[in-house]
């Protein structure tokens, strides 16, 4: 069955051919429905098991903290019988959409067949490796099957920018402040679609946790696969390489205005009135604890605090004791999970504040609740004082 | 139905037969985050056809964005009957695809799925009754 689907859909790509895999990422275990259950119950009942190093994604269940998710009888078996099926398959339990923050990292210009749209994005364009767009099912047939379609993103000609974001009229401070990357994804996601796009005017070595933000919030919006930071990412040492030595099709002209209508976008509702706070999409990294613990200064929030991450960076902080004194400042860890794609904030809704550019595309039609976009340091500034506070200085 | 009064032909992703009403969405979807896989309804809170359903419909989609899990979205679909009656892509995508591929090893019903220009789409009037038949032709009633 597993090949059947690499191969038909090595037809509908038009590939020409199969190439071998060195690594996958599975995004088919989160549940939406009994269908995924069966589809991945049917591969383990054929004897199936990966053949590539393959990472599992979030589920719909926190294995560590069982009762955050609000979940019914029958949506906790199935969506963990889904999780066990997946490990049957011999899968790793990273249970985590940051895999390349969990030891899974593969080399420049390695092919691979990664799913979650946030890690395509990141294994293509930060590590420099090759994989498609996986859906689901696919990813895991290919991991079967150590054979993934030759088309798209695998290929060293469809790599080349074709578009070039200029951001040399945006202010330096701006580009400094950590707010600034999932906007600008944002805005690239909308203007491009699926195109590859080079961009140019960031300052050299944008940080890893700024490229994720930017590559998730270009993803959620757009198609994007990859995209290109020139001085920054492993194929653009320089604008013209990331072109492929080739004119760009069209050159888009980022202004102020832009990124502040872009930002504007993020949010959904008005007014002062903050009820949670959501951070940690994707996964949030060790580094990016440590900014809020030194932003949040061992002071208590008067709102809950949510951060999601995977059980491996979790059990660092907790080896080092780190996390138990989060936890007493009103952090609430959710692991293997995250609070957009599985029932874990109350039911009745709310208004949800975030720095996940990914978040603030998917909590409104996902949770019901309604979301505002801010800082890490807006955040913590909001869940210390239990009302909106943003820095909107550096939008003037 | 009526003598067809023109047809349209598609390049054929998935093969097969259909018949609904056409709806056109008004920009690009995920359909994970996008369409709620339990009843068909359009979720996303920016979408322009937010609350409409897209069971039974010839649903035409200018590009799709967002997700990986659209596929998963698309199996679920089928499996409840909740499914367009066939999907009509503005560019390649297999992600849909898969969901219908899946969906047919699990002995689910499948739809065909067409790709045509966002533009040969626009031709295609809102809410208009279209049969599709094998080879990708469109005929609008």
């Amino acid at each position: 069955m597993a090949l059947r689907i690499v191969a038909e859909t090595a037809r509908i790509l038009g590939a020409s051919r199969l190439i071998a895999i060195a690594s996958a990422h599975i995004d088919g275990c989160l549940y939406h429905g009994d269908s995924g259950t069966e589809f991945a119950e049917k591969l383990v009942a054929g004897g199936g098991k990966v053949a590539v190093p393959s990472t599992l994604n979030v589920g719909a269940l926190d294995l560590i903290h069982p009762k955050r998710v609000h979940a019914d009888r029958h949506r906790y078996d199935m969506a963990l019988r889904m999780m066990r099926a997946y490990e049957a398959l011999g899968c790793r339990p990273t249970w985590t959409c940051a895999p390349y923050q969990a030891g899974h990292r593969p080399e420049l210009g390695e092919q691979v067949a990664w799913g979650e749209s946030n890690a395509v994005a990141f294994v293509n364009s930060v590590l420099g490796a090759r994989s498609n767009r996986y859906g689901d099912f696919l990813d895991i047939a290919a991991a079967i099957a150590g054979r993934a379609p030759y088309a798209g993103l695998h290929l060293a000609e469809n790599r080349r920018a074709r578009v070039v974001l200029e951001t040399s009229a945006l202010s330096a401070a701006l580009k400094a402040s950590d707010a600034f990357y999932p906007v600008l994804g944002t805005l690239l996601g909308r203007e491009v679609g699926s195109t590859v796009a080079a961009i140019v005017g960031l300052p050299a070595g944008v940080s890893e946790d700024r490229l994720k933000a930017l590559g998730a919030a270009a993803a959620s919006t757009g198609a994007v696969g990859l995209f290109h930071v020139v001085g920054t990412t492993p194929e653009a040492p320089t604008l013209a390489a990331a072109l492929g030595e080739l004119p760009p099709e069209r050159i888009i002209r980022v202004t102020a205005q832009m990124l502040r209508q872009a930002r504007d976008s993020l949010s959904t509702a008005e007014g002062e009135r903050i009820d949670a706070i959501a951070l940690g999409s994707p996964h949030f990294s060790l580094e990016e604890f440590a900014e809020l613990e030194r932003l949040a200064a061992g002071r208590r929030f008067a709102l809950p605090f949510y951060v999601c991450s995977g059980r491996g960076v979790l059990k660092a902080l907790e080896t080092e004791g780190r996390l138990a004194a989060l936890e007493r400042q009103g952090v609430i860890a959710v692991a293997d999970t995250c609070v957009v794609v599985t029932p874990i904030l109350p039911a009745g809704g709310g208004v949800l504040m975030t720095n996940s550019g990914k978040f603030a595309h998917y909590t409104p039609g996902n949770t019901g609740w309604q979301v505002v976009y801010g800082s890490l340091a807006d955040c913590v500034a909001t869940a210390l004082s239990g009302r909106l506070e943003r820095d909107e200085r550096l939008w003037q | 139905m009526a003598v067809a009064t023109r047809a349209l032909v598609a390049k054929v992703v998935i093969d097969g037969r259909a018949e609904g009403r056409v709806l056109r969405l008004g920009a690009p979807i995920s359909f994970w985050g996008g369409i709620d896989p339990q009843t068909g309804i359009v979720i996303d809170a920016r979408h322009p056809d937010r609350g409409r359903s897209i069971a039974g419909r010839v649903l035409c989609l200018p590009g799709m964005i967002g997700s990986s899990s659209a596929s998963a979205v698309m199996l679920e679909l089928l499996r409840q009957h909740l499914a367009p009656a066939a999907l009509v892509l503005g560019e390649t995508d297999a992600i849909l695809a898969l969901g219908v591929v899946v969906g047919r090893e699990l002995g689910y019903p499948a739809i065909p799925i067409l790709e045509l220009a966002p533009a040969e789409q626009e031709t295609l009037p809102q809410e208009v009754l279209v049969r599709i038949r094998e080879g990708g032709v469109i005929e609008v009633a």
